[in-house]
């Protein structure tokens, strides 16, 4: 049956599709992706419960504005080309944002459907129509529909990030020469160190940056932007730039003992194990494979060291959080998989010390029981210490994943960069810096943030650069 | 690909290389480093900049290969290529003019030492440089040094060169005689030799500069592998160092966190591992 055909009250009879995934006993003992991709019928018919209303409330919650209603229109129709086309038009990055962006507080929060019982899965026929355009065409020919002029100017772009390869594909496709600069030795920063295996498959993050250099853009690894190289240099060179160098300066809790063996920040621990491949045994860079895990934090970065932590043989592996399940800011689905796979929860605990052997390895974590309080500024009830509550979990691996800070190697080289208190850089509404010229985005204005809204600075900065070369 | 323009072995398995890398020439100042991958699989491996050419456009690496990941390094002959160069790393050196400076350097911590001790006479200083070895072949840049400094002086442990024993002996009778005092010491060796410089010149107040190797996964800050304590407050030694204060710095727990992997790394790895920290921090 044709999807014009159906009714609304058809469509609303239709359930939502279940994600095919890899069985839990059976991913936790690889590194394979969790999620399996939905079949093309599913898909379809998933994408025939969108009620094509007439608000279209879904685009407002997407930080790039995709065409939602558009794609799934024509996904409901078995139009894939058509769906494609919209979907690579707006989106620069779909494999991986269908992955990895929090759909449920996103597009799929104001979806109409899930005022009454679910949401459209959006983020899975967002993946569906990405992998099928990935799979069965000419990708880079789809992504660059509109051969772009070239305009003569140059724009660099730092980090290759999901903030700069969005606004480097968005800039090419204008017809602009753009050079990513990159500070490791491999493109896709958080995408390739941060994101494990098991929920973006690096295979897509090759995918997506092969994409681009069709399109015409030039990277450069190895370029530490601060150190290698100058903003004010990179000005003398090109007549723009956009800064989206992240946020690389990993948080610790400043307690005793944060120094044994084997207590890593996350950012180090998920360094070694997806971009070094630390978790292959013919791997040349090690990472400590504990047998007992114990990671503080309750963010994705958490989830995704917790569930490393398991695949690398960690039983138990622990996530320890101060407050409570309802206030973690890890995707759902991020910690549904996590329960899953038999990580153990461990809320209203705040650690007091960390304890090591003779040898200086840690060996155990002390630690104090929290009760919720009043609640602070962020309204959220403020977590308490309980008198005598005190426990020791034992721990041979303890990853900290309570956040990141503003890195200050580009800043620390550039002082006519106006700064905020935290060090992040200063933008305005036009995403330019306090230097004409040169525009900023993602982690490194937001402070830690998601992948999407990173893409989503990409892709405004892009426009107002564009705006920018026009009138120079 | 970062080509290799020489590569000649200056002693037992210690190479010098020079590499095409011309934004690292062109920004590198002294006591900074550079993280190396020989090819797509290898680790990522901190080097002190030994020396640069901006209008070659290169980098003088000086590397004893130990490990697995410098093996391979090292064994990139020209006009072959190292995948990766980052940098320059790290903070540079902090020299003033202080009058008597003595750059003590322990195995291939004397790789490090030269671009220290080269600035501090660039910068007026006398400079006595103390290094030793095991034995004389394992002691290197002799003659280069001599070329700046006021003084080479050199200590084995076998005699085969120079005072027989450590280095520490050598710079006891610096310190011990007023008209030879210095008045600011730079040391690179291994995690034992900095510690102990450290203690001998604490009782004179002389002003200790060490330059620190500790494990280092990116480089730029992000990962915070590199943390070492100094003065009781956490430091990453590649965006606040390497270099710190050595009366400040907690070497124990330094020498005890660069071996972690000594029990985690595979069989051969293993074999090596004792060796690798003894001499670890002269790859820099």
């Amino acid at each position: 049956m044709s999807s014009n055909d159906l009714t609304p009250k058809q469509r609303l009879a239709i359930e939502r599709a279940k994600m095919t995934e890899q069985a839990p006993e059976r991913r936790v003992t690889n590194f394979e992706e969790v999620n399996q991709g939905l079949p093309e019928a599913v898909a379809v018919k998933e994408a025939q419960r969108c009620l094509d209303c007439k608000n279209k409330p879904c685009i407002e919650g997407c930080p790039v504005g995709v065409r939602i209603p558009e794609f799934i229109t024509a996904l409901a129709e078995d139009d894939l080309p058509k769906a494609a086309e919209i979907l690579l038009t707006d989106n620069a990055l779909p494999c991986t944002t269908g992955r990895v962006c929090p759909q449920e507080v996103q597009c799929e929060a104001l979806c109409i459907r899930g005022k009454k019982g679910e949401p459209v899965a959006i983020g899975w026929l967002e993946r569906f129509v990405a992998d099928w355009a990935a799979q069965h065409a000419d990708t880079p020919k789809l992504f660059g529909n509109k051969p772009a002029k070239k305009t003569g100017k140059t724009v660099c772009v730092v980090g290759s990030g999901p903030g700069g390869l969005t606004a480097a594909g968005e800039l090419a496709r204008m017809g602009h020469d753009v050079t990513i600069f990159e500070a490791l030795h491999a493109t896709g920063g958080v995408l390739r160190y941060g994101i494990p295996e098991f929920r973006l498959p690096k295979a897509i993050v090759d995918r997506e940056v092969a994409n681009l250099e069709s399109l015409g853009v030039k990277i450069e690894c190895n370029v530490i932007v601060g150190k290698t190289i100058t903003v004010e240099e990179i000005m003398e060179e090109f007549d723009a730039c956009f800064v989206a160098n992240g946020a690389g300066l990993p948080m610790f809790m400043n307690i005793p003992g944060e120094n044994f063996r084997g207590v890593y920040s996350a950012n180090e621990y998920l360094t070694r194990v997806n971009l070094m491949g630390a978790y292959r045994d013919d791997a040349r860079t090690p990472v400590v494979r504990g047998k007992k895990a114990v990671i503080f934090g309750g963010g994705n970065t958490a989830m995704d060291s917790v569930r490393t932590a398991m695949r690398l043989g960690a039983d138990p592996a622990i996530i320890a959080y101060r407050r409570s399940r309802a206030e973690m800011p890890a995707r759902i689905e991020e910690i549904q998989h996590a329960e899953e796979e038999g990580i153990q929860f461990d809320f209203l605990v705040a650690p007091l010390e960390i304890l090591g052997d003779e040898d200086g390895s840690v060996r155990a974590v002390k630690m104090q029981r929290m009760e919720l309080g009043e609640p602070d500024a962020s309204g959220r009830r403020r977590p308490v210490p309980i008198e005598g509550s005190e426990f020791e979990l034992e721990a041979d691996v303890i990853i900290v994943a309570i956040g990141v800070l503003a890195n200050p190697i580009l800043t620390n080289a550039c002082p006519a960069l106006d700064l905020n208190k935290w060090g992040n850089i200063i933008v305005d509404e036009n995403t330019m810096t306090s230097i004409s010229g040169v525009f900023a985005g993602g982690d490194i204005v937001r402070g830690g943030a998601t992948v999407i809204l990173a893409m989503g600075d990409g892709k405004h900065a892009a426009n107002q650069i564009d705006v920018f070369l026009k009138n120079i | 690909m970062f080509e290799v323009i020489s590569n000649e072995v200056l002693t037992d398995n210690v190479h010098r290389m020079v590499i095409k890398a011309p934004r690292i020439a062109k920004s590198r100042q002294a006591g900074q480093f550079v993280i190396v991958r020989s090819d797509a699989d290898a680790e990522r491996i901190p080097l002190t900049i030994a020396d640069a050419d901006v209008a070659a456009g290169t980098v003088t690496l000086i590397i004893q290969a130990l490990g697995d990941g410098t093996r391979r390094i090292v064994g990139i002959e020209p006009p072959d290529g190292l995948k990766d160069v980052a940098g320059p790393l790290g903070l540079p050196t902090h020299i003033e003019k202080w009058g008597k400076v003595a750059c003590v350097g322990g195995g291939v911590g004397t790789a490090v030492l030269y671009p220290l001790a080269a600035a501090a006479a660039e910068a007026g200083n006398e400079v006595t440089a103390v290094i030793g070895g095991r034995t004389e072949p394992l002691v290197i840049l002799r003659n280069e040094l001599a070329e700046f400094c006021d003084d080479v002086l050199v200590a084995t442990e076998d005699g085969s060169l120079g005072t027989k024993g450590f280095v520490t002996a050598v710079l006891q009778e610096l310190l011990d005689d007023e008209a030879k005092r210095p008045a600011a010491v730079f040391a690179v060796g291994p995690v034992g030799m900095m510690k102990a410089v450290a203690e001998q010149t604490r009782p004179y107040g002389i002003k200790t500069l060490v330059s620190l190797n500790p494990i280092m996964v990116d480089g730029t800050g992000m990962c915070g592998g590199c943390r070492v304590t100094v003065g009781g407050e956490a430091k990453f030694a590649c965006v606040d160092g390497p270099e710190f204060d050595g009366h400040l710095v907690d070497f124990d727990e330094l020498a005890s966190r660069q071996a972690t992997y000594e029990k985690h790394e595979k069989h051969e790895a293993c074999r090596l591992a004792q060796q690798l920290n003894e001499m670890k921090r002269g790859q820099k």
